[in-house]
């Protein structure tokens, strides 16, 4: 009979740091608000692996169509993955209905996912464009697969810091400047306060004319006094 | 993640017979799955329990890095591989072809990046045999990025891709959940904190190649000596409009010591007691083969 021999290897090695197999995790701030004329939609652009920023200039405002932008926070890999599909299909259906795609119908096809594969994703989802029928709009999509039209929404943890700030300094009449200001001032804010949202500020305003795109470095961001 | 993933995504186009699948199948959290009546599983649970541990997945530790430059992109790795504490490989390659304008390098599980990055490469040359034309980097990416979505993680493969195309240079890091940034520069790998301290405060747009080079092998060298999972030489590979140039290795960082003396014994150390001559008769023997198949010869 053979005896087991008990091998023990010491490991002079240290533990492999967390960041290394963490899930790569868009912390993120993300703030849309609707003006007469179209949207308004900004997002800050930090994505972490546990506490290593992985991409410190990342961008969280993605393209469905070309009249519909979507705000990714989460996983990056679940988000990346659901625009793509989104975006696909999206482009069939422009092809098959043969004009530009609703903005409800793009928020809908993300909630049908969002929602039937609620146990696997971790996605939270802005979407917001502009459309012929119904002008500009914004559809919040949280995890778990909620859909909800609102005239000014957040997302990402460092939403829970503005609540305040985005509820007390809306108005419904901004012009698409002063829209673009309140945003970037209130994911400044969010930056200043939350530990996962950081970097540049990304601004997109979506009109009937199409789509400016804006970059505010940190020298351009809001610093309370 | 779920415990039971079941993230099956197909879509059927009308006009096309694509079909796009994301993650196809169920996955448990551990590696031993719940049906035990598989042969190979009860092998290695009765090798485990008498005292014969799994063999652990060589990992690469690694650094891996890559820059875009003037007139393309240059990716740089490291060149050790551990199982564990042990340095498995001193000399393995971790930048690995893909097409002839494309390189990736891997970090993570060495197997996993190694696999990977054959299969997409062997798709790669399938779909540009298919279109006509040189695919580009974006083709590539999407392959790599869908493959590890779709298996959620449990392929352990970070990879820096780079290449030109006829859209410019471009860089790319694609993490083992299937996330994708594009960057002017990129690490990553268990040294990539070190390499990214390097990039960070040197990295400027539109070197060089000569400084380009300088900065990656710079950034590969931090991950070397201030990480332990990194070791040995510095791999470099060059890519421009023009092609590809795989430098390895570009710099041996560690040169072993070089001997003080000859060590070999003086003849006659040893005394000689006994001496007894043998001889052998040798017979050459040379064989003629005989073709005996039955396509052969007359019936």
């Amino acid at each position: 009979m053979m005896e087991t021999v008990q091998q023990v290897t010491p490991s002079y090695a240290a533990p492999l740091p967390e960041w290394l197999s963490a899930e790569h995790d868009m912390g993120t701030t993300l703030v849309a608000a609707e003006f007469p004329g179209g949207v308004v939609i900004g997002a800050d652009s930090r994505t972490s692996t546990g506490t290593y920023v992985a991409n410190r200039v990342s961008n969280k405002i993605t393209r469905i169509t070309d009249s519909v932008y979507c705000c990714r926070s989460g996983s990056a890999a679940d988000t990346q993955a659901l625009a793509d599909i989104v975006s696909y299909r999206m482009a069939m259906h422009e092809i098959e209905m043969g004009r530009p795609a609703a903005v409800r119908t793009v928020a809908n096809t993300f909630r049908e996912m969002c929602y039937q594969y609620r146990d696997d994703l971790m996605a939270g989802i802005l979407c917001a464009g502009y459309d012929r029928t119904h002008g500009g709009q914004i559809y919040s999509l949280p995890i778990g697969g909620m859909m909800v039209r609102q005239k000014v929404a957040s997302g990402g943890s460092g939403s829970t810091y503005i609540y305040g700030y985005l509820d007390s300094n809306y108005k419904p009449d901004f012009t698409a400047e002063q829209c673009v200001d309140f945003i970037r001032k209130g994911v400044s804010l969010a930056i200043h306060r939350d530990g996962s949202s950081g970097g540049v500020c990304r601004v997109a305003i979506i009109t009937a004319n199409g789509v400016e795109r804006r970059t505010f470095t940190g020298d351009q961001l809001f610093v309370p006094q | 993640m779920a415990k039971n993933c079941n993230f099956l995504v197909i879509f059927q186009c009308k006009h096309q017979s694509i079909v796009l699948q994301l993650a196809q199948y169920t996955l448990r959290k551990s590696p031993v799955p719940d049906c035990n009546r598989c042969s190979c599983f009860v092998r290695n649970a009765a090798l485990e329990s008498s005292g014969m541990a799994l063999p652990k997945a060589v990992k690469t530790g690694t650094t891996i890095c890559g820059i875009v430059f003037k007139d393309g992109v240059i990716l740089g790795a490291d060149t050790r591989a551990t199982d564990g504490s042990t340095v498995a490989s001193l000399n393995c390659q971790k930048i690995h072809y893909l097409a002839p304008n494309m390189y990736c390098c891997g970090a993570g599980t060495a197997a996993d990046t190694e696999q990977t990055t054959k299969l997409i490469s062997s798709n790669l040359e399938l779909h540009s045999l298919n279109t006509g034309r040189q695919a580009p980097l974006s083709t590539a990416l999407k392959m790599l990025a869908q493959m590890l979505f779709k298996y959620q993680g449990h392929i352990s493969a970070a990879l820096v891709l780079g290449g030109v195309d006829r859209l410019g240079p471009h860089i790319y890091s694609v993490h083992p959940h299937g996330s994708v940034d594009r960057l002017p520069y990129v690490t990553m790998g268990s040294g990539s904190l070190a390499a990214m301290a390097v990039f960070e405060s040197r990295y400027r747009p539109n070197m060089e190649l000569e400084e380009g080079k300088k900065l990656v092998r710079d950034a590969i060298a931090a991950g070397i000596f201030n990480d332990l999972g990194s070791g040995t030489n510095v791999d470099l590979c060059v890519i421009t409009k023009d092609g590809a140039q795989m430098l390895r290795p570009y710099d041996v960082a560690n040169v072993k010591g070089a001997r003080q003396e000859r060590y070999r014994f003086k003849r006659g150390t040893t005394a000689v007691l006994k001496t007894r001559l043998r001889k052998f008769d040798v017979q050459e023997e040379e064989v003629v083969s005989m073709d005996t198949s039955e396509a052969s010869g007359s019936a």
